[in-house]
């Protein structure tokens, strides 16, 4: 159920809802601590060594303009469940967030197609040791993303676990959103400990803990 | 923790967990509440923060949000 913005909200749609010198008033305002908070959010993600400083500054400018248009467009979308300018500041973090993603990111120096499953023991912080038990393991985990996964959450898995590409590029190259890619990883997280267990390769109360 | 326990903890996943949709749809209404009580906040939404405590991307999201309305 909606509520109330409060009063400094309810000021803030006032404004933007306004017309004339009041309501571009309000939008500067608006850009300007949109921007504040682009940059903000580009410096706290500490990217400075793989962006160049000029790079960056456009990057927090444009994720500025793009979090602006979202506000505009989606002004009569704010139900007053927070302050109004942390459900702006949302879409500024957001424009952030994909853009370095996408912009930081590179694929590893491998041929296309070969999937190294070697890869998931760093990617799962696991110890160099205890080789013989790992690579009984790995192969039941492999056996069940070939056999028991759909096409999606094999693709996604691989990409994700074996690649180490970010949730947001996997989302971007497949063309869909952040919230589908992680829940066909999470459903194929589900089928794989299913089969793990059924399979003797994993406890019950391993999977629990 | 062994082996065998980290990739079960990886595999496991927690049925409260609603999404990144969800989350990033309340992640507004969640940051506020989580500035004046971390614990409130969790209880208030159990199903964001059961996501949030395992979604890197979106963890991060939050971490930046809750850095642009934090006072100075």
């Amino acid at each position: 159920m909606p509520a109330a913005p409060d009063p400094d909200s309810a000021e803030w749609l006032r404004a933007l809802r306004a017309t004339g010198s009041e309501r571009l008033a309000a939008e500067r305002r608006l850009h300007t601590l949109l921007l504040g908070a682009a940059r903000a959010e580009v410096a706290r993600r500490n990217v400075r060594a793989t962006i160049p400083g000029a790079e960056l500054d456009d990057l927090a400018e444009q994720a500025a303009d793009d979090a602006f248009m979202s506000v505009r467009r989606r002004l009569g979308e704010f139900r007053g469940e927070s302050r109004f300018t942390t459900w702006a500041y949302k879409f500024a973090v957001l424009e952030v967030s994909g853009k370095v993603t996408r912009h930081t990111w590179r694929r590893p120096d491998r041929a296309v197609g070969v999937e190294d499953w070697s890869a998931l023991r760093g990617r799962l912080g696991l110890q160099p040791e205890a080789a013989s038990e790992w690579h009984e393991l790995l192969a039941a985990l492999r056996r069940a993303v070939d056999t028991g996964l759909t096409p999606l959450q094999r693709s996604v898995f691989v990409a994700l676990m074996l690649d180490g590409q970010p949730l947001d590029v996997v989302a971007a190259s497949l063309g869909a959103s952040r919230g589908s890619v992680y829940k066909a990883l999470f459903d194929a997280r589900r089928k794989l400990l299913a089969v793990l267990v059924a399979g003797g390769h994993l406890t019950a109360g391993e999977a629990r803990r | 923790m062994t082996d065998r326990d980290r990739l079960a903890a990886f595999l496991s996943t927690d049925p409260r967990d609603g999404g990144c949709d969800e989350a990033l749809a309340l992640l507004h209404a969640y940051a506020d509440a989580y500035l004046q009580d971390p614990d409130e906040a969790a209880r208030h939404r159990p199903s964001v923060a059961a996501h949030l405590a395992a979604c890197g991307p979106c963890a991060e999201d939050l971490a930046g949000l809750l850095a642009a309305i934090a006072p100075r």
